[in-house]
C-alpha cells in the first residue's frame, strides 16, 4: 500500500518537472516561462520529497526531506519575485500579445520606487480607481 | 518458480529518473537558447531544482541518505545563486 503511494508520488513529481520543463521552453516569454517554472517546479520537487520522507523507516531523515520541502515552500517565490523584479528593470521585453501591463508608468525607472496606486497623477498609465462602499 | 525477470517488475525510480532526464536536457535547451539573461538564469534555477529531485530519487534508489543532504545543499546554493544573479542584474541595469 505504501509502496504504490510512493512510486505514485514519485511520478506525478517527476511529471510536474517534466512540465515546468516544456513550459520553459515552449512558452512565449520570460515573464510567462517564469510562472511554469516556479510553480510547477515547486509542486513537482514537493512531491518527489514527500515520497522520500515516506519511504525512509529512520525518522530524522523523513523530518529533514519535509523540512526541504518547507525550505522551496519559502524560497521559490522569494528568488521568482527577485529575478521578475530585475527582469522588469532591466527592460526584457514582454510577449506581443500582453493585454494588460499594470507596472507600466509606475516604476521610477532611476530610483527603482513603486509609485503607489493612490496618488491621481501618478495612475495616469489606467489604473482605474474603485470607489470605497 | 522462483526465476523471476528483474527488468519486467516496474521501478518508480527508474521512471521517475528517465523523466526527470527528459526535463533536464530540455532546461539545458532553454539555457543554451535564452534570448537575455534573465531567461538563462530562470533556466539556470530550473536546472538546479530538477538536480535536487534527482538526488532525492536517487535516495530512494540506493537507499543512502548522504544523497538526501546533497539534495539539501544544493537546494540551499540554488536559491543563493539565484538572488545573487537577481542582485547583479538589478545593479548592471541601473549603472548602464
Amino acid at each position: 500500500m505504501s509502496d504504490w503511494l510512493e512510486g505514485a508520488l514519485l511520478i506525478v513529481g517527476a511529471v510536474f518537472l517534466l512540465a515546468a520543463s516544456i513550459g520553459v521552453t515552449r512558452m512565449p516569454d520570460l515573464f510567462t516561462r517564469m510562472q511554469c517554472a516556479t510553480k510547477a517546479s515547486t509542486l513537482g520537487i514537493g512531491c518527489i520529497l514527500l515520497s522520500v520522507a515516506l519511504s525512509m523507516e529512520d525518522l530524522g531523515l523523513a523530518i529533514r526531506a519535509i523540512l526541504t520541502i518547507f525550505f522551496f515552500l519559502l524560497t521559490a517565490p522569494v528568488a521568482a519575485h527577485m529575478i521578475a523584479r530585475a527582469a522588469y528593470f532591466v527592460g526584457v521585453p514582454l510577449w506581443e500579445k500582453t493585454l494588460v501591463d499594470e507596472l507600466r508608468g509606475h516604476y521610477d525607472p532611476q530610483t527603482h520606487r513603486l509609485a503607489g496606486g493612490g496618488d491621481a497623477e501618478s495612475t495616469a498609465g489606467g489604473g482605474k480607481r474603485v470607489p470605497g462602499p | 518458480m522462483t526465476s523471476v525477470v528483474p527488468s519486467a517488475v516496474f521501478e518508480p525510480a527508474d521512471a521517475g529518473l528517465a523523466v526527470l532526464t527528459a526535463a533536464l536536457a530540455l532546461g539545458f535547451l532553454r539555457l543554451v537558447r535564452g534570448p537575455s539573461l534573465p531567461d538563462r538564469v530562470v533556466a539556470l534555477d530550473l536546472i538546479t531544482v530538477i538536480a535536487a529531485a534527482i538526488l532525492a530519487v536517487e535516495t530512494l534508489a540506493t537507499r543512502r541518505a548522504v544523497f538526501l543532504d546533497a539534495a539539501i545543499v544544493l537546494a540551499l546554493i540554488s536559491f543563493l545563486g539565484t538572488v545573487a544573479f537577481a542582485r547583479y542584474l538589478e545593479r548592471r541595469g541601473r549603472d548602464e
